[in-house]
């Protein structure tokens, strides 16, 4: 686990590849979001974690281009990106693996990969289907079978494994352990390690404190809209406070 | 050998309600919402198609083919006019607003056309039959028969083959992960919205060869019929359309020829009200999955 965790982190301090600075976002009257500043290097893994209604997947929902933020800027390598809409921002590099996976359930697993490359040229999805059978062998065995009859597992694997498909250059995944079984869950952390080692820059979103802190390089506390920590995810395991409310100890 | 004439009939009828109800099906999929404006669409292409015929002189090839262009900007446009600026509004909202366009679709059509029936000219599809032993089939029945099928497999490939058609089942899927995709929701709705109203133009010009009198009404009992078809079928299925157009025919002519005349209609949705009863989600419509 440790040496997938390197300090390349810091290696380009001046353009972040995303960065955010204080974005409010509205559900109508209810304030969700009240001034998130962060960023995401490249080769990076930062994780958004907090409790339940926090505003974490509000924040990613924003970035991706689902949600309108009523104030701040996004940028994405270097690029004003707020006000673009969702289905372009795949176009810019950015990939978001859903909370609650949403694979399309009666399609196949092929289909939904395919899918996940609709904004890459036709010639160029066989390479990217081998590159992501290679890494999910178990999507390769279910290729031809239609999605909803996967397991949660599979589901949630073909969830990242779609979105990986174009190539992002950031990929945010929301929640991917959430409503799996622990052995699963270690597999699932396994795999976004093993893209991070592979050079993928990722921010991620977790209630499972735990597991988000041990494979991240940085991470942010979010608290009621607002970032109430930052730092090393390492620290950020020792702190007492974090400890206290987010890792049950 | 009248049991066979009626089943032709029958097949045939339910091929044109099959054509429709795809429109119908097909929207509700994608933009979940219910086009009542359809129907209308259809009364439009039938008229467009007498006016090159009767007016402008055009081969019926042609003619047709203008009618089909000209229902699909339509539908571009109604959509785009209509439906686009009420996306957020609630269903009820969008339904009245559809009621409300085969109204004004209509009184257009009373406006450039007038009350009085027009008789639809005689093609190449209705000029005549083919005898088959003691069987007369005419070559409406026969065209109408194979059009249906045609655009049932073409529509199959297309969905199934194509990245729109893909993308169109993503938007029906979920219209959220569909936009992460890359897709553009709106104009894989415009893209329903144009491939339903040129089938809707292709029904009214076989609906009135068949049946060959054109008033400013003429979309509508056929619209509500192949709605019905729709949901008969299992409303946002494309199978499940065609399905349930083609019983419908089939019972409403087997009903008008062997219970009676005036009860046909009556029948057709007795038929349909005891299909919902035992199967809610109709012969091939999937029951709403919660999401967990």
């Amino acid at each position: 686990m440790s040496e997938i965790k390197n300090p390349a982190v810091t290696s380009d301090q001046s353009l972040p590849l995303l960065k955010v600075k204080d974005l409010h976002v509205y559900y109508g009257a209810i304030h969700a979001v009240k001034g998130i500043s962060l960023e995401v290097h490249e080769g990076e893994i930062v994780t958004l974690i907090g409790a339940n209604g926090a505003g974490k997947s509000t924040t990613l929902n924003t970035v991706a281009g689902l949600l309108k933020p009523r104030q701040g800027s996004i940028v994405l390598g270097g690029v004003p990106v707020d006000g673009t809409a969702a289905s372009k921002m795949v176009f810019k590099g950015l990939s978001l693996c859903p909370e609650g996976r949403r694979i399309f359930q009666q399609m196949t697993v092929r289909e939904n990969l395919e899918m996940g490359a609709y904004s890459r040229p036709r010639e160029e999805i066989e390479a990217s289907l081998e590159d992501v059978f290679g890494r999910f062998p178990r999507l390769k065995e279910r290729e031809k079978q239609i999605g909803g009859t996967l397991s949660g597992g599979e589901q949630q694997m073909l969830a990242m494994a779609r979105a990986l498909m174009s190539r992002p250059k950031l990929l945010m995944l929301d929640e991917p352990s959430m409503g799996l079984a622990p052995i699963l869950v270690d597999q699932i952390f396994g795999i976004i390690e093993e893209m991070h080692a592979s050079g993928v820059t990722i921010l991620l979103v977790e209630q499972n404190a735990q597991m988000a802190l041990s494979v991240a390089n940085r991470a942010y506390v979010l608290e009621t809209g607002a970032i109430s920590m930052s730092g090393d995810a390492s620290d950020l395991l020792q702190n007492d406070d974090v400890r206290k409310a987010y890792l049950g100890s | 050998m009248i049991f066979l004439d009626n089943l032709i009939n029958g097949l045939s009828l339910g091929s044109i309600y099959a054509i429709i109800a795809l429109g119908y099906t097909m929207v509700y999929g994608i933009a979940r919402m219910l086009n009542f404006a359809h129907g209308d669409v259809i009364m439009v292409g039938a008229y467009i198609a007498f006016c090159g015929l009767q007016y402008w002189g055009l081969p019926p090839v042609l003619a047709f083919v203008v009618a089909m262009l000209f229902c699909t900007c339509l539908g571009i446009t109604i959509e785009g006019l209509a439906y686009r600026p009420l996306r957020q509004a609630t269903s009820l909202a969008v339904l009245i607003t559809a009621i409300g366009m085969s109204y004004l679709l209509q009184n257009i059509a009373l406006m450039i056309w007038g009350a009085n029936p027009k008789s639809f000219p005689t093609t190449f599809i209705n000029g005549s039959s083919i005898r088959l032993g003691q069987l007369n089939i005419s070559t409406a029945a026969i065209i109408t028969i194979l059009a249906n099928v045609v655009i049932m497999v073409g529509l199959t490939l297309f969905t199934s083959r194509t990245k729109l058609g893909k993308a169109m089942r993503c938007v029906s899927e979920d219209r959220g992960a569909a936009e992460l995709m890359g897709i553009n929701v709106n104009r894989t709705i415009s893209l329903t919205f144009a491939i339903g109203s040129a089938l809707a133009a292709i029904a009214g010009i076989l609906l009135c060869s068949s049946y060959p009198i054109l008033q400013p009404t003429t979309g509508s009992m056929p619209g509500i019929k192949a709605f019905t078809a729709a949901v008969f079928g299992g409303i946002g299925s494309i199978p499940g359309a065609m399905l349930g157009g083609i019983l419908l025919g089939v019972i409403e002519i087997f009903g008008k020829a062997y219970i009676s005349t005036e009860l046909g209609d009556a029948i057709v949705f007795a038929v349909l009200i005891i299909v919902l009863l035992v199967k809610p989600a109709g012969l091939l419509g999937k029951p709403m999955r919660e999401k967990v």
